[in-house]
């Protein structure tokens, strides 16, 4: 007999002899097509589930946690589960991140079925492609990439009473484009909830044009370049600020947000702009969990806090650090307010308007960069990060690209960045090519950077 | 002794699954079909300051159906254990073979292997990490904490425990049959100093490195760590670090320890070799190569000392197997002989669309997939760098050089998609002043292409400097897989590589 993710998560809440306990059901069903060199290399469809159990013994000197998942499970495999999770419970003793299991009721979608997706979401996506092979083919292009379509529907139930589901839908297109040589190289991609509104047409122009400038190519050194970074690159920056967002590792002192002499560096100014960096579980087309899913305790997450309501949150407010990722045990360590991990992540500066293009008619000299590559922290104390440029910089002179250039290798922080930068655009979607397959709600604005610090050059092409 | 398989995994339908999926398969008119069932139990401690931080307890199962019908691969995977979803599973692998044989126009094909029927592989580990009640596991890893935090200049303490068993069943309508077991464990200690005026930190990780090992490599029971030495060491290699001068930017001759040179040969070599890459299935993900297939056999990829092995073979290496998820018999190949670029890794479509440019008529075995729910690809053999028989001691090596650094431990990594242009960090840099260790320096990271690099290799260190490095997750492809590799390899000594100053880097 085949359960429902409903009756899987009853049954183990009837099954539990633990003070406390949060089973979670992950169902996803996937589909994916891969090509290069103008033909489809792989593809695929998957369905996954999922089954979370966490168990809470309440003991003399505080309260314990395990935490159990299995895959494939059957009506006769949840008891091992939850006696699993609760021996884990018993063997881990106290856990510092104890706190009461959240309390409610059943949501009004509680008894709704998953949600699905197959190939057939690709419907007006396969065709494009096909056409778009066709194209390359007779103009002497390759094109390469990736498109997938995710949907993940949790079910989160609690003996303190919560009842929760949340459809996730998650997809992503990416297309890079070479010349036949492979001298020239450009990339595109975004981020979709449903994939209607991909037009791979559009997609292939937007290469072309790109493609197009990369005709003249020069040779620039290393270097600080008066730079615009696009909505994905500052997205491929801010991703890596938001990850060391901790606020128990600020308050540790081991991170870029931490205090001299303690604590944390909320209050602080760090940016003489207006800009904002926020997250907010309803915001269009970057829609996430409106409660706390939480698979494993650590650094940024509590299983205890499996349940609680998210909304919206500014983590830098007006240029001021506001905010920092907290279970509801790093607020009685900092102080600080309740602010959950959000699954989505969006940066706003006041009065900015226009496009990265709007950005580059502004520059005398400089660089248009198309997205960073293998970022990776070489100080957390500043968060200095190191990575690269690819699939296309170009060069710009009187506000119009005139050429592309080499690649660079950068060593930068995003946090200094959010200070320095000269101009901003409009907070317009950006899908980031680094992390964007982990991490694809963001949206961010372009940036102007006067000195970006282009540390070395890079051969790749 | 030879381990045998877990009885549960065993206990698991998947000869009846297989049969049912691949003459469902073969009714539709697949050419080919393989049938993989994988179950991979995972284990996570993570400790804070001696008291345990969070934990999880994972178990993945499924099954997948791999389809080539009419040249065009099908995939579907599924996780119900099921007769009737494993046909159900075949008949979408076939319907996706429809689908995208619109969209392609090359004809898979795939090199022949010899059939393998029936046969078993279980790794090299004496205790199963999953037959360890985790109470002990927590004991253990609480009093490595512990002996770290106790001393002086140590503010906090990270530890982690990961542990994986991996269950592979494989069938394909060729006959090959394989059922394989691999553990693999990782335990890692890392202590925290901040200055408390200034807000400065520091931190110092322990060496040992992730190995295909049971729990006797946790508890130092094989000889193979010694925990003890490695633990009390921590705090005063991390009370010097936060007191070291900055170095100053330029050129210098580095000995480059195998605790940090493991992850340069991953990326400049073990990746750049990847065939998947040079041709250019990984441009819009992970990258292309420099190392292109019309350099094989002239690619100066480095001075002539340079001698680089694949393998799926060697004892607890993490990338170890005895067949691939294509079926294909685990073996060691070279991939750079003299310094000259002689050898790729291969699956086994590559190896029957490449074979007369490589000389090779079957797959040297790099088929590799992190689950039952993703399609196998093209991944890394434990990439290895040869030592010199009789050759130097690290101390030799580091007595060559007048003005230097010695690099110990990995921390920072980046290089670009082609896998010209890296800069790595370390652990640790020690000063090297007319042949001696002089101290540590701070703020250190060193920066260079890759055949520059390889091309200023002097000297390589003997056998008794040869570790075994490596990690649990490399990632690649999409949807993006992990897998673990090891990466073996001596001291080594190299002239005039740049030096940046970070603190520099980040100076505005």
């Amino acid at each position: 007999m085949t359960m429902t993710p409903q009756q899987i998560v009853d049954r183990c809440l009837e099954l539990t002899k633990a003070d406390g306990c949060v089973v979670l059901v992950d169902e996803s069903h996937s589909a994916n097509l891969r090509w290069a060199n103008n033909t489809l290399t792989t593809n695929g469809i998957m369905r996954s589930r999922s089954v979370t159990v966490i168990a809470t013994i309440d003991g003399g000197t505080g309260t314990s946690s395990g935490v159990v998942a299995r895959s494939a499970v059957t009506l006769d495999t949840l008891e091992p589960l939850v006696r699993a999770a609760e021996q884990a419970a018993r063997d881990n003793g106290p856990a510092d991140d104890a706190q009461p299991l959240v309390t409610g009721a059943a949501a009004a979608d509680w008894t709704d079925e998953p949600g699905e997706t197959s190939m057939a979401v690709f419907g007006e996506i396969a065709p494009g492609l096909g056409d778009a092979f066709g194209r390359a083919r007779s103009a002497d292009r390759v094109l390469y990439g990736y498109v997938e379509h995710d949907v993940t529907t949790t079910y989160l139930g609690s003996s303190s009473g919560p009842r929760r589901r949340h459809v996730q839908p998650t997809g992503h297109i990416g297309i890079t484009g070479k010349s036949g040589d492979l001298s020239r190289s450009a990339w595109v991609g975004q981020a979709s909830r449903d994939m209607t509104d991909v037009d791979v047409a559009n997609l292939n122009a937007e290469l072309t044009r790109r493609l197009g400038w990369a005709q003249r190519r020069l040779d620039l050194p290393a270097g600080r370049y008066d730079t615009v970074l696009p909505p994905t690159a500052v997205s491929d920056l801010m991703i890596y600020v938001y990850w060391v967002m901790s606020a128990r590792d600020a308050h540790d002192g081991r991170t870029v947000f931490s205090k001299a002499g303690g604590g944390t560096r909320v209050g602080e100014r760090l940016s003489r702009h207006p800009i904002t960096l926020w997250s907010d579980p309803a915001a269009s087309g970057m829609q996430c969990a409106p409660f706390v899913v939480a698979h494993a305790s650590g650094a940024h997450q509590s299983v205890f806090d499996n349940g609680l309501p998210i909304s919206r949150t500014e983590w830098i407010s007006g240029g001021t650090l506001n905010a920092l990722q907290q279970t509801r045990h790093s607020t009685t360590l900092t102080g600080l307010e309740m602010t959950p991990v959000v699954d989505n992540l969006a940066m706003s500066v006041a009065g900015a308007t226009g496009t990265a293009d709007d950005l580059v008619a502004g520059v005398e000299r400089g660089l248009l960069l198309t997205c960073l590559w293998y970022i990776r922290e070489v100080d957390p104390q500043v968060l200095l990060l190191t990575g690269l440029t690819r699939d296309g910089v170009y060069l710009v002179e009187n506000g119009e690209v005139v050429g592309s250039v080499n690649n660079f290798r950068f060593n930068e922080s995003p946090v200094s960045l959010l200070d320095r930068f000269s101009q901003a655009g409009a907070t317009l979607p950006a899908f980031s090519r680094e992390w964007g397959d982990y991490f694809p709600r963001t949206a961010m604005p372009a940036l102007r950077v006067p000195d970006f610090n282009m540390s070395s050059t890079s051969q790749a092409a | 002794m030879v381990k045998q398989i877990d009885p549960d995994f065993l206990a698991l339908p998947m000869r009846a699954l297989a049969e049912v999926a691949l003459q469902r398969a073969r009714e539709l008119g697949a050419e080919h079909a393989d049938f993989r069932l994988e179950r991979i139990r995972s284990q996570d401690l993570t400790l804070r300051d001696g008291r345990l931080d969070g934990s999880h307890d994972g178990e993945d199962v499924g099954f997948s159906v791999r389809v080539v019908r009419e040249g065009t691969w099908g995939f579907a995977a599924a996780v119900d254990l099921t007769t009737d979803e494993a046909a159900r599973t075949a008949e979408q692998a076939i319907e996706v073979a429809k689908v995208a044989s619109a969209m392609s126009s090359e004809r898979v094909q795939l090199a022949p292997e010899p059939v393998h029927d029936d046969v078993t592989w279980v790794s090299a580990y004496e205790i199963n990490p999953f037959d360890v009640p985790d109470a002990e596991k927590l004991a253990l890893m609480i009093d490595y904490s512990r002996r770290v935090l106790d001393r002086d200049g140590v503010d906090h303490v990270t530890a982690q425990l990961r542990q994986v068993i991996e269950g592979k069943f494989y069938a394909d309508t060729a006959g090959t049959m394989t059922t394989q077991q691999r553990v693999r464990i990782h335990p890692e200690v890392e202590a925290l100093a901040v200055d408390g005026d200034s807000g400065r930190f520091e931190t110092m990780r322990t060496l040992a490195a992730p190995a295909g090992r049971g729990w006797e490599y946790a508890t130092g029971a094989d000889g193979v760590v010694d925990w003890a030495s490695e633990l009390d060491r921590l705090p005063e290699l991390l009370t010097e670090k936060l007191a070291a001068p900055s170095v100053e930017a330029g050129v210098y001759d580095l000995v480059i320890d195998p605790t940090n040179l493991w992850l340069t040969i991953h990326e400049s070599i073990g990746h750049a070799t990847e065939l998947d890459r040079a041709l250019g299935y990984e441009a819009n993900y992970a990258g292309t190569s420099f190392a292109t297939i019309d350099k094989l056999g002239t690619l100066q990829y480095g001075a002539p000392v340079m001698q680089v092995t694949g393998d799926r073979t060697t004892p607890h290496g993490l990338s170890t197997i005895g067949y691939d998820d294509e079926g294909v018999l685990a073996q060691q190949w070279d991939i750079v002989r003299d310094g000259v670029l002689v050898g790729y890794q291969l699956d086994r479509r590559m190896a029957a669309m490449m074979g007369g440019a490589l000389g090779v008529s079957r797959s040297n075995g790099c088929a590799f997939a992190d689950s039952a729910g993703h399609v196998p690809v093209q991944r890394m053999a434990n990439v290895s760098l040869q030592p010199a028989a009789g050759g130097p001691t690290t101390d030799e090596l580091i007595s060559r050089v007048e003005r230097g650094i010695y690099v110990v431990g990995d921390k920072s990594w980046s290089i670009d998609q082609q896998r010209y242009n890296f800069q790595f960090t370390g652990q640790r840099f020690y000063h090297i002043v007319e042949g001696r260790l002089a101290g540590q320096l701070n703020d250190v990271a060193y920066q260079s292409t890759t055949t520059d690099f390889w091309g200023s290799l002097e000297a390589v260190g003997g056998p008794q400097t040869y570790v075994l490095g490596g990690a649990f997750n490399c990632g690649k492809a999409q949807p993006g897989q992990i897998a673990p590799v090891s990466h073996g390899c001596p001291s080594a000594l190299f002239r005039g590589v740049r030096i940046l100053n970070t603190a520099q880097e980040a100076a505005q």
